[in-house]
């Protein structure tokens, strides 16, 4: 049982929001939904719309084909009357054909603001299935604090003016519902259930929603948010604070990590934990600021000049994403690492149903000094994890360092030191292999001999591609240290790896190759969009 | 052991500056501060931070707390620790080069926000550390390895733009005159808000202005009223960073009080009930 509608209208007619409120209704119904959101990089005009999936199974992809196409305007009835399915229905104003319900009227009598339309929408979209008005109005109460009265009113009007019976129904499941969120809230939320207390960001689409949530929040999740003048100063503030003993994190895009690199390298010198997060879109540049590409694996794994350790785990959907950044900052303080996590588009504005494994994921934690005799910021410890003590403490003087230092922390250019000091940073890359290398950091499912290999994104088609071809699906968590052993055991008895992406040269590839895995084909897309599910199920089936 | 035995207040690393060198002063005003936190016993409350260049060694000379940060970004940094520990005191130290080239956005911001910090710049006008190239308080036409045929540029006036970016606290010290720059550091410290101390500093070896300075330099008039802008602001013109000038004055131009950000903007940490989070917002 599933059903699939597209919203489309212009930028500024609230297609998004209607589509998260069709989204929550239907999860609160005990659908498992995705929202796909395709919108160009402007405040009004252009054209916007946003899919909403929704299933008796687990989703995390869109299909290309929809029941029900809902028209704000009639530009979205020309792009996408190819969506529909033959039984499909349209809703929208002034149709020729399709159900028409007269909103932009009821929205002038009422003398609503245009935007409102999208509530009479939803309304009559509500009728179409079969969705009790009182259940409606019981959404909208919760979902549309603001002008919750009026909204209620050209809802009401709106639901009683749409005729032509019943579409479908849509019954209630009997499976407990799931909350819903965007992969950034996910993101947010992982950290904040380590341990997260600062996180500082410069807006950048598509990371910006990661700042404007605990800006929002922040006082009950106890996290100080700021929105500094540069992502320079972002980075070296969430620096700062994390020498002075707060967890901190970072968010943002390609081009305002660009700026953060040369504070990446200052981490790794002075062993600052910090998390960053990247949300990828297309680049190079300001590229395509609204929409996905897998194009930034290489620059983050490499960024920053100079050697040294870190991580880089890469979500594919909000349970991931959650889990990995609460992992993100776990790891970055028990290591004194930067770690990165690589989210894209896909994955930050996309809205998931699902339970959060609030219990499951860890809480940070740190080797503290234990105190007696003279403390040592960067004291050689046999696994390179020097004990750590913060500014305050009057038993310890605490002294970081970007230059290469001696175990005090003092700059040093003695060659026995510096190569010392190397050994004992990269003695935690081996601790880090020991943990990270496992099966635990590489998803694996099903017993095929063909295997359909992606990391981030790409999860959600490809993990029900996989399932419908009865292949093997095999994703990495993990790719910075590369997980090598934990997916040679994931791919044992495969026949032929089919590996899928949304860039232009082949990341995974690249690395699955140089870690002497074969690779039989490789699927990319790189032109901004993410794969469908009936796209990438086309593009592979018969490889 | 990190603190010399004989004065515990310094480190064993070997000081590296020219002979000469304007931040021998500097070091002198420090270690007298330091002294006066030493035996308050609060110098494990104190944090320094610098950034790169010649300026910025004076961190590993003192057994204190500090962050050696990168070129330019010592305000970043001193705002990240104040965030996290305001019950910290924060002092920072830049070059030149460091505050009004590389972070200049930084100063401004730090200003504009009233960061509860305190800002020392080493104002040789010269990038001393990369051997001798213009700054943006070079005087114009002043030869530098970057500027063979003169700077063609007129240097800022440091304190005007902290004046006009609403610092609370804005000085002028002289290396040449470590007894009043210790005074300088301490009220500076002691200032709740964004306080700004430009500290002239001969370059013995890339631009000697010990004549210079020795022969212009006065304290303000015991009358002048720091809480006094249009004051403040003409003693400021006085003199314009170049090398014409009759009189430089050194003292605190300007001091007011007005509301911290952190107590603006920080959030108290606290165990967050995500479950209930979770069903108010997103069930
Ligand atoms: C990003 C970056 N650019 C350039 C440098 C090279 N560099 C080191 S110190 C310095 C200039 C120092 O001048 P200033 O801040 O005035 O300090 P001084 O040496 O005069 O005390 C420069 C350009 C660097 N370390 N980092
Ligand atoms: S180059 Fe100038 S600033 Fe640097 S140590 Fe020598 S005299 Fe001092
Ligand atoms: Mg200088």
């Amino acid at each position: 049982m599933e059903l699939n509608v597209l919203f489309g209208g212009r930028a500024g007619d609230g297609i998004r929001q209607l589509g998260q409120l069709w989204a929550r209704l239907l999860a609160r119904r005990g659908y498992r939904v995705f929202l796909y959101d395709d919108y160009p990089s402007l405040i009004r005009g252009g054209h916007n719309f946003t899919v909403v999936r929704a299933s008796e199974l687990p989703v995390s992809s869109h299909r290309e084909r929809v029941e029900i196409l809902v028209a704000l305007n009639s530009e979205a009835l020309e792009r996408h009357r190819w969506r529909l399915e033959k039984e499909g229905l349209i809703l929208g104003e002034d149709l020729e054909a399709g159900v028409s319900v007269p909103w932009k009227e009821i929205v002038k009598e009422e003398r609503a603001p245009a935007i409102m339309r999208n509530t009479a929408a939803l309304a009559s979209l509500a009728r179409l299935l079969d969705i009790p008005w009182e259940e409606l109005e019981g959404h909208l109460r919760r979902d549309l604090p603001k002008e919750t009265e009026l909204n209620l009113k050209i809802a009401h009007r709106s639901y009683q003016k749409t005729s032509g019976g019943v579409f479908r129904s849509l019954p209630v499941l009997s499976q407990e519902p799931w909350p819903t969120f965007f992969g950034n809230e996910a993101l947010a939320l992982g950290a904040v259930a380590a341990g997260l207390k600062l996180y500082v960001a410069y807006p950048m689409t598509p990371a910006s929603s990661i700042l404007h949530y605990l800006a929002l929040h922040g006082e009950t999740l106890g996290v100080t948010t700021i929105h500094p003048e540069n992502e320079i100063a972002a980075i070296l503030c969430a620096l700062g604070a994390s020498y002075a003993g707060w967890p901190s994190m970072v968010g943002t895009s390609g081009g305002g990590f660009a700026l953060m690199v040369e504070a990446l390298s200052l981490a790794g010198q002075a062993e600052l934990p910090i998390v960053i997060i990247e949300c990828q879109r297309p680049g190079p540049s300001t590229g395509v600021p609204t929409y996905t590409m897998q194009g930034d694996l290489d620059f983050v794994a490499s960024a920053g000049h100079g050697e040294f350790p870190r991580v880089v785990l890469a979500p594919g959907e909000a349970e991931e994403a959650f889990r990995l950044s609460a992992w993100a900052l776990y790891l970055a303080w028990k290591f004194q690492i930067p770690v990165l996590v690589l989210s894209d588009k896909q994955v930050s504005e996309s809205l998931f149903t699902t339970k959060l494994p609030l219990d499951e994921v860890p809480r940070l934690e740190f080797k503290a000094w234990a105190g007696g005799g003279e403390y040592q910021r960067y004291a050689l410890a046999p696994d390179g994890i020097s004990p750590l003590a913060f500014p305050g403490d009057p038993q310890a003087v605490v002294k970081v360092n970007s230059y290469e230092h001696d175990p005090y922390g003092i700059t040093t250019e003695e060659p026995e030191l510096i190569a010392q000091m190397q050994e004992k940073r990269f003695r935690k890359l081996s601790l880090l292999k020991d943990l990270l290398d496992a099966p635990a950091w590489v998803k694996a499912e099903g017993e095929g001999e063909t295997a359909l290999v992606v990391w981030g994104s790409t999860r959600g088609p490809a993990w029900e591609v996989a399932r419908a071809l009865g292949w093997r699906y095999v994703q990495p968590l993990v790719l910075e240290p590369f997980p090598e052993r934990a997916l040679k055991a994931a791919l044992e008895g495969v026949k032929k790896v089919i590996v899928a992406e949304t860039n232009f040269t082949g990341a995974l590839v690249r690395r699955l190759k140089a870690h002497g895995i074969q690779v039989d084909h490789q699927v990319l897309k790189y032109d901004g969009r993410p794969f469908s599910l009936e796209e990438l199920e086309g593009k592979v089936r018969g490889l | 052991m990190l603190a010399r035995a004989k004065d515990p207040l310094s480190t064993y690393a070997e000081i590296t500056w020219c002979p000469g060198c304007g931040n021998f002063g500097l070091l002198t005003a420090l270690k007298k501060v330091l002294k006066g936190w030493q035996e308050e016993g609060a110098l494990s409350r104190l944090v320094l931070v610098s950034g790169i260049g010649c300026h910025a060694k004076i961190v590993d000379y003192v057994a204190v707390n500090s962050f050696y940060a990168i070129h330019g970004r010592v305000l970043p940094v001193a705002w990240g620790i104040k965030m996290a520990r305001p019950e910290l005191t924060v002092l920072g130290h830049a070059g030149d080069g460091d505050a009004y080239g590389e972070g200049l956005a930084h100063l401004i911001f730090a200003a504009k926000r009233n960061l509860n910090l305190t800002l020392v710049v080493h104002n040789n006008s010269v990038y001393g550390l990369t051997t001798g190239q213009f700054t943006p308080t070079s005087p114009k036409g002043f030869k530098g390895r970057s500027t063979p045929k003169g700077s063609p540029e007129t240097p800022i006036n440091p304190l005007e733009l902290m004046l006009a970016s609403g610092a609370t606290f804005v000085a002028r010290g002289y290396a040449g005159r470590p007894a009043h720059l210790a005074t300088l550091i301490e009220a500076g410290l002691r200032h709740p808000g964004f306080a700004f101390i430009d500290v002239l500093q001969p370059c013995y070896t890339f631009f000697n202005t010990y004549d210079f300075f020795n022969a212009r330099v006065k304290e303000l008039p015991p009358g002048h009223d720091p809480t006094d802008f249009e004051a403040a602001l003409r003693w400021a013109l006085k003199w314009d960073y170049s090398q014409e000038a009759q009189e430089i004055p050194l003292g605190i131009f300007y001091q007011v009080s007005k509301p911290l950000y952190e107590d603006l903007v920080r959030v108290s940490p606290k165990e967050p009930d995500l479950e209930e989070h979770i069903k108010r917002l997103h069930s």
